[in-house]
C-alpha cells in the first residue's frame, strides 16, 4: 500500500494542529486517506505535543509504525524523534534556530534545514514581518512536495481556512506555503512517490463529533454534560449546534447532575444524552441504576483515559469495563456497547438511542480517548440521514375504561407501556424504591415478595429479547488461523492491521471484537473460541479486563494477553511482536529499554534541571549498592555535545538510583 | 391574561394513603401542595412533582400527579431535566432539609443560580427523621440528636439567606401548623416565573423534641399582617436573618427576573418533548459538508 506518515512536534502552543489540519484536509481532499493522533499532555502552553498524520491510497485504520517525515517545531523533538524516521525519510525545521546532529537520524534521511528568512524573505517584502507561528505554513509547504501532494488543493484548503480574515491574510499564508514548497523542490528529493488522487471528499472527522452528530440525526433533544476530557468535544460540538440541531444543551454543576438532568428528561419524554470520561462516569454510577429501576430510556457516553483516578487525563486506555459494567448496586438490564471506530461510532450511538427507547433502559457507550479524540476520514455514505426514529411501546392515550394504566406492567416481553407525562388518565410515579405494576411502592408499607420477583424478572427478560436484536460477533479472518485475537473497541482497527504484517510474516491470525459487552453473546462466543487454536487478548489496560469477563461468561481462558498500559495507543507493530513472543512461549521481558532509559532521562533532566542538558551515549551495567542491572546515562549539552553529568537507572524497577553532576558548582 | 379555573382538592387524592408518623407536618404540607395545584387549575396531568429521598420525600407517592422519586439530594437535578424536556408541566419540588440543604445542597444553589421556572418545596424539620433521628444542616447549635449526643457544634444553614443571594426570585417560609397560608405560599410560588423556595417548618414529632409545634406557634408571625414589602432585596435578606422568639412567616423576597428558560431560543419553538425528532435533509448535509 502506498502510504506517508507525516509527524509533527513542538510545544503545545507551537499551533502544530492547525498545521496538521492543512496537511490532513488537503490529503483529505484529495481523495486520500488520513488518520491522525494528537499525543498530548494536560498543559495550555508548553510540554510535547505529538502530532502523526498518516495517509495512504487506501484506508488506513490506525497511525501505524512508520514516521516518514517529521516537521520538528523545537529542538527537543529533534532529539526525541529524529530517531524514530525512516530510512529515506526526511525532517524539516527552521534552520535559522534549531540544529539537527547528523548521528541522531537513520542512513538515507534528508536533513532539511530550512533557512527560514532567506526563504521567506519576498513574502515579509511584501506583507511585512511574519509570527513565528506561520513558520509552520512553510514548513507544510515542503512536505507537499515531499511528500508528492497537490500544491494547489493546500492553497484552497487554506484560502477556505483564512476567508474569513480577507484577501491579505489569504495571499500571505498561500504565499507561505509555496516559499516551503519552492525551496523543498529545489534542495531536496521527493520522499513519496506519484499518488493516484480520486478526489473523492470525505468526512475528516473525530469519534466524538460523530456520537454528536449521531445522536442529533437519533432524534436526542436534550444534552447535558460537565467538561471533562475527553468527552469535552461532544459538550463543545452539541453547544455549536444546538439552535441548528434543536437540542438543549446543559453544562451542568457537576456530573451527578449530568446524569440526573438528563434521566429527568428521559422520563419526561426526551430523548436525553450525556457523556463523560470514567472519573466522571464514577460519579454517575448511582443513577445509572435508577435508570434501570425507573426503566427511563437515555444515552451515556463514557470515555476512557488513563486511570485511576484522575490518572492520566490526556492518555487512552481500556480499563473502565469493570466500572461501567459493574455501575450501580443491584440488578438491572442496560445496554453497554463498545464502537470499534469513528464510523462504527455513527451506527453504535443510533442504536443505542433505539435499544434504550426500545427496552426503556439506560444505553451505556464505551469509547476511548484514541477512538473519541483522533481525527480520520470517514466514507460520508457512512452516515446515514435516513433514520427511522421508533420511541417503543409508547402509549398516546388512555381510556380509563380499561383501568388503572399501569407504567409497569408484568409482560411477557419484560417491557410495559410507557407514557410521555401530560398524556391524561395516566399519572403514575418513577420511583427508585421497588414498585408493583401500579408504580406504587413496595419497600415501606407493602412489603410483596411474589410482586419483587415478578418484578425482577419481567426486566430481567429485556436481556434475552434485547439480545435477539444485536447481532451477535463474528471472526473476522481464515477460520483455520493458527491464532485468535480478541479485542474490544478501539483496538480493532490496530488489530485489523497487526493481523496484515503477521500473514506477511507467515502467521495466519484471525480477530474476535466483542462490540456488546452486555447483554453478551455467550453461545456464539463460546462456539468461536472453543474451535480456536491459539487465543490471545489484545487490550489498552492491565489486567486483561475483556479477557477475564469472557472466561466468566464463556469458561474460556485466553493463551496470552497483549496489554499496553503506558497512555499510548496500541500499534500494529506492538501488537504483531507480542503475538509472536506468546506465540514462541516467551516471557513478557518488562525490562527498561535503552529508548525507554532515554525518556526517563528527559524526564528527569526536565523535572529537575534546565533544559540545557539531553541524554547522550546509554550503556548497561552494574553498580555498586544496587542490586538490579542498571542503564548508565550520559547527559551531555545540548549544543556541544560535551558530557556534563550522569545518571544510574534500575532496568528492572525502572528507579531513578542517582544523579551526578560532572562539571563544578562554579562553573554551572 | 389567562382565567384560572380552580379544581376540587380531591382531584389531587393519591392511590395511596401517606405513612408518615401520625402528628407529621408533612400532612399539611401535602395537603397545601394539593391546595395549591388546585387553586392555580393545575390539572394532575399537568403536574409533575418530583422528590429526592427521605420522609419529605414519599410525597409523589401520596399525591394524584405524575411523581418522580429520585436518589438523595438529586431531586433538583432530575427535575431540571424534566421540567427543560417538557416546559409545559409544571414542575413542583418536594423534599426535606437533609436532602435538599445536605446532599443535594449543589444542585439547589445552581438550580436557583438559573433562576429555573420549578417551585421546591423543602419539609424542613431541622433532623433526619427516616434514619431516626441525626444532625440536619439546619439543626440549631447545641441540639442534642443520636449523631451529636454532646451537642450539634455546626452552625445551621440559613435556606432562605442563601436562596436570595444565590439568586431564587420567589423566597417564602411556611407552617405546616398555618396550612391555608402555607397553601397560597406555596400557590404563589407556582405561580411565580423563576426559581420559587418554600422552606416549611414541617415539625418531626417522633425525633425532633426541640422544635416542635407548640416552640413554633409561639414564636411565628406573619409577613402580610405588617405589609411587607418582598421586593427589597437587601432588606429581605435582612429578614431572613430574624430567629428565636420572632420568627416570619410569609413571603420574604419576590423579583421579576427573566428565568432560564427565557435565554433558550429553541423554547420558542415549543415544549421540546413536542418538537420534531431528528435531522432534515439539508441541515444533516451541511453538518456533513462541515467535516469535509
Amino acid at each position: 500500500m502506498h502510504e506517508v506518515t507525516v509527524g509533527i512536534a513542538g510545544a503545545a502552543g507551537d499551533g502544530l494542529d492547525k498545521s496538521g489540519d492543512t496537511l490532513a484536509k488537503t490529503c483529505g481532499r484529495l481523495g486520500l486517506f488520513v488518520y491522525a493522533y494528537n499525543s498530548y499532555q494536560s498543559i495550555i502552553r508548553g510540554g510535547h505535543i505529538w502530532l502523526k498524520v498518516r495517509i495512504g491510497q487506501d484506508k488506513v485504520r490506525s497511525h501505524g509504525d512508520k514516521l516518514n517525515i517529521l516537521v520538528a517545531l523545537n529542538q527537543d523533538s529533534i532529539e526525541r524523534h529524529s530517531r524514530e524516521i525512516d530510512n529515506d525519510g526526511a525532517i524539516i525545521f527552521n534552520g535559522d534556530r534549531l540544529k539537527c546532529d547528523p548521528s541522531m537520524v537513520k542512513e538515507g534521511v534528508q536533513i532539511l534545514s530550512i533557512p527560514m528568512s532567506q526563504v521567506t524573505a519576498d513574502v515579509v517584502k511584501e506583507f511585512g514581518p511574519i509570527q513565528p507561528i506561520m513558520q509552520n505554513t512553510v514548513m507544510i509547504g515542503a512536505v507537499l512536495y515531499l511528500g508528492n501532494f497537490d500544491f494547489s488543493e493546500a492553497a484552497s484548503v487554506l484560502t477556505d481556512t483564512f476567508k474569513h480574515k480577507g484577501e491579505k491574510i489569504i495571499n500571505l499564508n498561500v504565499g507561505l506555503l509555496k516559499a516551503g514548497y519552492e525551496y523543498a523542490k529545489t534542495h531536496f528529493k521527493a520522499v513519496a512517490g506519484e499518488w493516484k488522487f480520486s478526489r473523492i471528499k470525505r468526512p475528516f472527522t473525530t469519534g466524538n463529533e460523530v456520537i454528536a452528530l449521531a445522536a442529533a440525526a437519533a432524534g436526542c433533544k436534550f444534552y447535558s454534560a460537565y467538561p471533562m476530557t475527553p468527552a469535552s468535544t461532544i459538550l463543545h460540538w452539541m453547544a455549536d449546534h444546538a439552535q441548528k440541531v434543536g437540542i438543549v444543551v446543559k453544562q451542568a454543576e457537576d456530573e451527578l447532575s449530568v446524569i440526573n438532568m438528563a434521566i429527568g428528561a428521559g422520563l419526561a419524554g426526551a430523548r436525553s444524552m450525556c457523556a463523560t470520561a470514567g472519573g466522571g462516569f464514577a460519579l454517575m454510577t448511582e443513577a445509572v441504576g435508577m435508570a434501570g429501576i425507573m426503566e427511563c430510556p437515555v444515552v451515556c457516553v463514557e470515555v476512557q483515559r488513563g486511570g485511576p483516578s484522575t490518572g492520566l487525563p490526556t492518555k487512552t486506555e481500556q480499563a473502565d469495563l469493570f466500572q461501567v459494567y459493574g455501575a450501580s448496586q443491584g440488578e438491572f438490564p442496560r445496554l453497554i456497547v463498545a464502537p470499534r471506530d469513528t464510523a462504527d461510532a455513527y451506527g453504535t450511538t443510533v442504536e443505542a438511542f433505539h435499544i434504550a427507547d426500545k427496552y426503556q433502559l439506560p444505553a451505556l457507550i464505551m469509547s476511548d480517548l484514541l477512538l473519541s479524540e483522533h481525527p480520520e476520514t470517514v466514507d460520508k455514505e457512512v452516515f446515514d440521514s435516513n433514520i427511522k426514529i421508533d420511541r417503543g411501546q409508547v402509549v398516546k392515550e388512555w381510556n380509563q375504561d380499561n383501568g388503572k394504566f399501569k407504567r409497569f406492567a408484568l409482560t411477557e416481553s419484560g417491557v410495559s407501556p410507557r407514557v410521555i407525562p401530560g398524556t391524561a388518565n395516566t399519572c403514575f410515579v418513577s420511583a427508585t424504591d421497588e414498585h408493583d405494576e401500579e408504580s406504587i411502592l413496595i419497600s415501606d408499607m407493602f412489603t410483596a415478595a411474589p410482586i419483587r420477583r415478578k418484578m425482577m424478572e419481567k426486566r430481567g427478560r429485556k436481556i434475552e429479547n434485547m439480545l435477539k436484536d444485536l447481532p451477535a460477533p463474528k471472526l473476522e479472518g481464515p477460520a483455520d488461523a493458527d491464532v485468535t485475537l480478541l479485542t474490544w473497541g478501539s483496538t480493532w482497527g490496530v488489530v485489523k492491521e497487526a493481523i496484515e504484517l503477521l500473514a506477511a510474516k507467515g502467521v495466519k491470525a484471525n480477530h474476535l471484537n466483542i462490540k456488546y459487552i452486555f447483554p453478551f453473546h455467550a453461545k456464539e462466543v463460546t462456539e468461536i473460541l472453543s474451535k480456536a487454536k491459539k487465543k490471545i487478548s489484545v487490550e489498552v489496560n492491565f489486567t486483561s479486563q475483556l479477557a477475564r469477563y469472557v472466561r466468566s461468561e464463556t469458561g474460556i481462558a485466553m493463551d496470552g494477553h497483549v496489554n499496553r498500559y503506558d497512555g499510548e495507543p496500541m500499534e500494529p507493530a506492538y501488537v504483531v511482536e507480542h503475538v509472536q513472543r506468546i506465540l514462541s512461549g516467551k516471557e513478557w521481558n518488562l525490562d527498561v529499554t535503552e529508548e525507554e532509559a532515554r525518556e526517563i532521562g528527559y524526564h528527569y533532566l526536565r523535572t529537575h534541571y534546565a533544559e540545557k542538558l539531553r541524554p547522550g551515549k546509554i550503556t548497561r551495567g552494574t553498580s555498586k549498592g544496587i542490586s538490579e542491572d542498571v542503564w548508565n546515562v550520559e547527559l551531555v549539552d545540548r549544543t556541544s555535545g560535551e558530557k556534563q553529568a550522569e545518571m544510574v537507572i534500575g532496568i528492572s524497577t525502572g528507579a531513578t538510583y542517582s544523579y551526578k553532576s560532572l562539571v563544578p558548582a562554579a562553573a554551572k | 391574561m389567562a382565567t384560572v379555573v380552580e379544581l376540587p382538592v380531591d382531584l389531587f387524592k393519591g392511590p395511596v394513603d401517606p405513612d408518615w408518623c401520625p402528628g407529621c407536618g408533612d400532612f399539611g404540607v401535602l395537603k397545601s401542595v394539593q391546595m395549591a395545584a388546585a387553586a392555580n387549575g393545575v390539572t394532575p396531568e399537568n403536574l409533575l412533582v418530583v422528590s429526592g429521598i427521605g420522609c419529605s420525600s414519599n410525597l409523589p407517592g401520596f399525591i394524584h400527579a405524575y411523581g418522580i422519586h429520585s436518589l438523595h439530594g438529586r431531586s433538583v437535578a432530575v427535575a431540571t431535566g424534566a421540567h427543560l424536556a417538557n416546559t409545559d408541566l409544571k414542575v413542583v419540588i418536594t423534599g426535606g432539609d437533609g436532602d435538599g440543604y445536605g446532599i443535594g445542597i449543589g444542585h439547589f444553589i445552581h438550580a436557583m443560580r438559573r433562576n429555573l421556572d420549578v417551585t421546591y418545596v423543602v419539609m424542613d424539620n431541622q433532623i433526619y427523621g427516616l434514619t431516626t433521628g441525626q444532625t440536619s444542616p439546619t439543626t440549631t447549635l447545641g441540639h442534642r440528636t443520636k449523631s451529636t449526643p454532646g451537642g450539634n457544634v455546626e452552625i445551621p444553614l440559613n435556606p432562605l439567606a442563601l436562596a436570595i443571594t444565590c439568586g431564587a426570585t420567589y423566597v417564602a417560609r411556611g407552617f405546616s401548623g398555618e396550612q391555608k397560608q402555607l397553601a397560597d405560599l406555596i400557590a404563589g410560588g407556582i405561580a411565580h416565573k423563576g426559581f420559587a423556595l418554600i422552606d416549611v417548618f414541617s415539625p418531626c414529632v417522633t425525633y425532633n423534641k426541640v422544635n416542635t409545634y407548640p416552640w413554633f406557634k409561639e414564636r411565628v408571625y406573619k409577613l402580610e399582617d405588617q405589609n411587607w414589602d418582598p421586593t427589597d432585596e437587601k432588606k429581605s435578606l435582612d429578614k431572613s436573618f430574624e430567629w428565636g422568639d420572632k420568627i416570619p412567616l410569609g413571603v420574604l423576597y419576590k423579583a421579576d427576573q427573566p428565568t432560564y428558560e427565557d435565554s433558550e431560543p429553541i423554547f420558542k419553538k415549543g415544549a421540546l418533548v413536542k418538537q420534531p425528532l431528528g435531522l432534515d435533509k439539508q441541515i444533516f448535509n451541511e453538518l456533513i459538508e462541515e467535516m469535509i
